[in-house]
C-alpha cells in the first residue's frame, strides 16, 4: 500500500459490508422490514424501572463457531464479535485471508462488565463487619474468574473479533462513550482518504442489559424510567434507554472494491466531530451547525438519521438545530434501538447505509412533529451524534447510483 | 535536515516537548538521572492491605497525592503533569491553546471499590445489598460526580479543556501497546495533513486492589516481593513476570516544516510507526512470531529504512517469561545474527510496567537516549538466560553512539506497535 501525500485528492471510500444484530433482530432485511413495521423492542419490566432495549434472540454458534470463544467473552463481546462477522459476510470477505490479514479495525468499545454476585457478596459482608485488612483482597483472589478480567478488557472486543475472524492488518480500541463511535468511523475513513488504509473493518458493541451500566448513567438522572416514549417526546421525564446492539461496517477504498467485485451500500462522503464545552446553553446547537456547513453540499432529497439520547439539555439543543433545518425527515436511532452509546453513531451509518440502498427511508416512528415521511428516494443522509455528556459528530452518507 | 518530507512524501514528524512521569520520579530531569543510574523505583504497596496477595510490590506513584485515591483520578493527575512538562518544553500555542488534536491512551475506565463501598454505606447493614438497592440510592444527584469522573472519556476530556486542545479528543486503549497507538494516532494525522501539531499523552494509575489481582489471576505478575527492587528481571531465566507500574508520558508532535517556521528546538524524529495484530490467543503470542516479526518489519517499512540502520532497541521486556522470549524470536528474525550484539534493554526493569503509558514513556526514555548517547541499563540481570542472547545492557548504563531507536510495544488481545525514532529525518 503506498500512502499518497497530504495534499492529494482524497480517496473515495465505500461502505460495502454492514452487520447488524440488535433489539430488533439480526441481518439486514430483519432490520428493513423491522424498522418499516415501525417495531420498537422495549422492556419495562426485566430492570424496573428502567427501560431497555433487549438484544433480539440470536444464534451465536452461526458467527462464533467455537464454545470455548463464546466462554471467554461476556455479553457485549459476543455481540460485537457477531455483528462483526456478519459485516464481513456482508462485504464477502469472510474467510478471505489474504483480505483479512491486512484489513484495519478501529473497535469503538465500553467494557468493564461485572460480576454483579460477587460485588454484593463483598458488600453485604463487609456491611456485617467483616473489615478486616485483606478481606476485600481474600474475596476477590478467591471469587473473580480469572478469565473474566479479559471480558472486561476493552481492547478485547478487538481482539476476540481477530481471533474468531481473523481480522490482523491492525486493532486499535477507541473509548469515550458516543464519540469513541463517531471517531472510530472518522479516523478509519480519514485513513483510507489519504491512502494510509485500504479496508478497514470498524463498529462498536453494547450490552444495554447491565445493572452495572445503568449505574453509571443512574448517578446522573440519565435513565428512562417507567414507560417508554420516543426520544422527542421525552420532556415531561428526559433520558435514555439503554439499547443491546452491535453496528459493524466494512469501509473500503472504491478502488479496492471495484478490483475485488464489490457492491457498495453507499458513499462514505466524510465525517466530522467536535467537543463542545457545554458550558453555555446554545454550544451543542452551534456546533452542530458548525459541522453542518463543513459537511460539504446537500443535495435535494437529504434525510438526517440521529443519535439524539433523549437526554437533557442536549436533545433540546439537537433540536433546535434541527428546527434550523425545517422539511428534512429526520430519523431518530434512540427511539427504536435505544441507545447504546459507542455503538449509536455506527447504527445510525448502518441504517443510513442500508437506506440508502434500499432506495427509501424507513417509516417515521414518533408521535411528534419532529419526524415526516419521505416519499422520496434519499440522495444523502446525513448522521448526527451529540453525546449525553459530551461530543458532537456528523457524517454524510451519500446514494450511489 | 532539510527535507521536510520523508522518503513517501509526507511531512516528517518530529518531536518538540516531552514530559513524563514514573515511580523513579516527576520530570526528565530526575527519570534520566536514575534510570542511567540503574535505580529502581518498585517498592512494597502501601496504598491499601496487601493480605491475602500473592505480589505485594509495584511501582506506585505515592509522592502525587490523590485525595480521595482512584485510578481514574491519578490517571489525569500524571497525564496533566507529563503533558504540562511537554507543552513547556515545546514552547507551542499559549497557555489552554494547544494548536492540535489530543490523542490519549488510558486504561479502561470503571467504577472503583472505594466508590462501591460508600454506596453499600448508604444502603446500611439492615438491608441485604444488590445492584438493584445500589441501583436505587444512586440517583437523585447526590453522587452525579462518579459519572463525570467514571466515564470513558473523562480524562481526555479534562486535558482538552486543561490544555485546549482542539477537535474530538481521542481515548484510546490497545492494552500494553496504548502509548505506542497514541503516538501513531498523532503521526497519522500529521502526515495526512490535518494537523500541524498533535498531543500524545499516555498514562496509567491502575495500582489498586482489583487490578492488581486481575493480573495475579492471570499469572501474569511477579512474586519476587522480596526485595522489591529486585522484583522485574527482563530477559535474565529468572524472571517470573512483570510489575505493576503506574505513569504517563507525553510528546508534542509536529510537522518538521512547522517546528522549524516557529524555530522550535527538535528533540527527535517519528520516523515510522507499524502494528500488526495477532490472531493466535487472548494473552499469548503466536508461537511462530509472526506478528511480531511483522510488526517490526511494517515499521522498519514505514521508516523507509532496513534492520541494519538500528542501533537501539527499546524492548517491551515486561519480565514474564512468554514476553521476553517471544521478543527475542521476533527480533532475532528480523535481525539475523545482528540480534546477539545490537543493544537491548528495558526501562520496565527499573521503572515497571506502566501499561497503557508504557509505550509513550518509553518512546520518551528513548529519545533521550538519542539525546543524551547513552542507554540506560536492563537491571536485575545476573542470570543470563542461554534462550535469549541478547545484548541486554546488564545492569549498568553505556555510553553509545546511538542514532536510530526502535521502541517495541506488545500487549493482551494480540496489540503489537513498533516506533522507529532518529536523531535527524531519515
Amino acid at each position: 500500500m503506498t500512502e499518497t501525500s497530504s495534499r492529494s485528492k482524497p480517496i473515495e471510500a465505500w461502505i460495502t459490508g454492514i452487520g447488524l444484530a440488535t433489539s430488533l433482530g439480526e441481518g439486514l432485511d430483519a432490520h428493513w422490514e423491522a424498522l418499516n413495521q415501525r417495531r420498537i423492542n422495549a422492556d419495562e419490566k426485566s430492570f424496573a424501572p428502567y427501560v431497555v432495549h433487549p438484544l433480539a434472540p440470536v444464534s451465536f454458534d452461526a458467527q462464533i463457531p467455537k464454545k470455548g470463544d463464546q466462554r471467554q467473552m461476556e455479553a457485549w463481546q459476543r455481540i460485537g464479535t457477531y455483528a462483526a462477522g456478519l459485516a464481513l459476510d456482508s462485504a464477502g470477505v469472510k474467510g478471505n485471508t489474504d483480505i483479512l490479514s491486512r484489513m484495519d479495525m478501529i473497535v469503538a468499545a465500553g467494557g468493564g462488565e461485572r460480576d454483579l454476585v460477587v460485588d454484593a457478596g463483598i458488600l453485604n459482608a463487609e456491611a456485617k463487619g467483616n473489615a478486616a485488612p485483606g478481606f476485600l483482597n481474600e474475596r476477590l483472589m478467591n471469587e473473580l474468574r480469572p478469565t473474566l478480567f479479559l471480558a472486561q478488557l476493552s481492547n478485547l472486543l478487538a481482539g476476540n473479533i481477530a481471533i474468531v475472524h481473523g481480522v490482523t492488518g491492525s486493532s486499535r480500541t477507541f473509548m469515550g462513550e458516543e464519540a469513541a463511535g463517531f471517531d472510530a468511523v472518522r479516523i478509519a475513513l480519514a485513513r483510507i482518504a489519504a491512502g494510509q488504509s485500504d479496508i478497514a473493518l470498524v463498529g462498536a458493541a453494547h450490552n444495554g442489559e447491565r445493572k452495572d451500566l445503568l449505574l453509571l448513567y443512574e448517578f446522573g438522572d440519565f435513565n428512562l424510567k417507567e414507560k417508554f416514549a420516543p426520544v422527542w417526546t421525552r420532556e415531561q421525564s428526559s433520558g435514555f434507554a439503554l439499547g443491546s446492539g452491535g453496528a459493524f461496517l466494512v469501509i473500503e477504498s472504491r478502488a479496492h472494491a471495484e478490483a475485488r467485485g464489490a457492491k457498495p451500500f453507499a458513499r462514505l462522503t466524510s465525517i466530522v466531530a467536535d467537543h463542545a464545552r457545554r458550558k453555555r446553553p446554545g454550544e451543542v446547537t452551534s456546533t452542530l451547525e458548525s459541522l453542518w456547513s463543513k459537511l460539504g453540499s446537500r443535495a435535494e432529497a437529504t434525510a438526517i438519521i440521529t443519535g439524539a439520547t433523549g437526554a437533557e439539555p442536549v436533545t433540546s439543543e439537537e433540536r433546535a438545530f434541527l428546527r434550523a433545518h425545517p422539511d428534512i425527515p429526520v430519523r431518530a436511532t434512540g427511539t427504536m434501538f435505544g441507545h447504546a452509546l459507542e455503538a449509536q453513531f455506527p447504527l445510525g451509518l448502518a441504517v443510513a447505509a442500508l437506506s440508502l440502498s434500499r432506495g427509501a427511508l424507513f417509516a417515521p416512528d414518533d408521535s411528534s412533529d419532529q419526524e415526516i415521511e419521505m416519499s422520496e428516494p434519499p440522495a444523502q443522509i446525513v448522521v448526527i451524534g451529540a453525546g449525553h455528556w459530551r461530543g458532537e459528530g456528523m457524517a454524510l452518507v451519500e446514494a450511489i447510483r | 535536515m532539510t527535507a521536510m518530507r520523508d522518503k513517501s512524501g509526507r511531512p516528517v514528524v518530529v518531536v518538540t516537548g516531552m514530559g513524563v512521569v514514573t515511580s523513579l520520579g516527576s520530570g526528565k530531569t530526575d527519570n534520566w538521572a536514575r534510570l542511567c543510574a540503574g535505580e529502581s523505583g518498585i517498592r512494597t504497596i502501601t496504598r491499601f492491605p496487601t493480605e491475602g496477595l500473592r505480589t505485594t510490590m509495584a511501582g506506585t506513584i505515592d509522592f502525587i497525592p490523590v485525595e480521595p485515591f482512584s485510578s481514574t483520578d491519578l490517571s489525569e493527575r500524571l497525564a496533566n503533569i507529563a503533558t504540562e512538562e511537554a507543552v513547556a518544553q515545546a514552547g507551542i500555542g499559549s497557555a489552554g491553546d494547544f494548536p492540535g488534536p489530543l490523542f490519549l491512551a488510558v486504561a479502561p475506565v470503571e467504577l472503583e471499590w472505594p466508590q462501591r463501598h460508600e454506596l453499600g454505606r448508604v444502603i446500611g447493614s439492615d438491608t441485604e445489598i444488590d445492584y438493584d438497592q445500589i441501583l436505587r440510592v444512586s440517583g437523585g444527584g447526590a453522587f452525579k460526580k462518579y459519572h463525570r469522573r467514571f466515564l470513558f472519556g473523562s480524562v481526555a476530556d479534562h486535558l482538552a479543556e486543561t490544555f485546549g486542545t482542539k477537535g474530538s479528543p481521542i481515548s484510546l486503549s490497545t492494552a500494553c501497546a496504548s502509548g505506542a497507538t497514541a503516538i501513531q494516532l498523532g503521526i497519522e494525522a500529521i502526515r495526512r495533513g490535518e494537523a500541524d501539531a498533535a498531543l500524545c499523552v499516555a498514562t496509567d494509575g491502575s495500582v489498586n486492589p482489583e487490578a492488581l489481582i486481575r493480573f495475579s489471576l492471570l499469572s501474569a505478575l511477579s512474586t519476587h516481593n522480596d526485595p522489591p527492587h529486585a522484583a522485574v528481571r527482563p530477559f535474565a531465566k529468572n524472571r517470573d513476570g512483570f510489575v505493576m507500574a503506574e505513569g504517563a508520558g507525553a510528546l508534542v508532535l509536529e510537522s518538521y516544516e512547522a517546528a522549524v517556521a516557529r524555530g522550535a528546538k527538535i528533540l527527535g524524529v517519528m520516523a515510522g510507526c507499524g502494528e500488526l495484530a495477532d490472531s493466535f490467543h487472548r494473552t499469548r503470542s503466536s508461537p511462530d512470531g509472526k506478528p511480531i516479526i511483522g510488526c517490526v518489519r511494517n515499521a522498519l517499512s514505514d521508516a523507509g529504512i532496513v534492520a541494519d540502520q538500528i542501533d537501539y532497541i527499546n524492548a517491551h521486556g515486561t519480565g514474564t517469561p512468554e514476553n521476553d522470549k517471544m521478543e527475542y524470536l521476533g527480533i532475532s528474525s528480523v535481525f539475523g545474527e545482528r540480534a546477539k550484539q545490537i543493544p537491548v534493554s528495558s526501562n520496565k526493569s527499573m521503572v515497571g510496567h506502566t501499561l497503557s503509558a508504557a509505550g509513550a514513556v518509553e518512546a520518551v526514555f528513548s529519545l533521550l537516549t538519542l539525546e543524551h548517547q547513552r542507554i540506560p541499563p536492563t537491571i536485575n540481570y545476573d542470570v543470563p538466560d542461554p534462550a535469549i542472547p541478547f545484548d541486554v545492557v546488564p545492569n549498568a548504563a553505556r555510553d553509545a553512539c546511538v542514532t536510530t531507536v526502535m521502541s517495541n510495544s506488545f500487549g493482551f488481545g494480540g496489540q503489537n506497535a513498533s516506533l522507529i525514532l532518529t536523531r535527524e529525518p531519515v
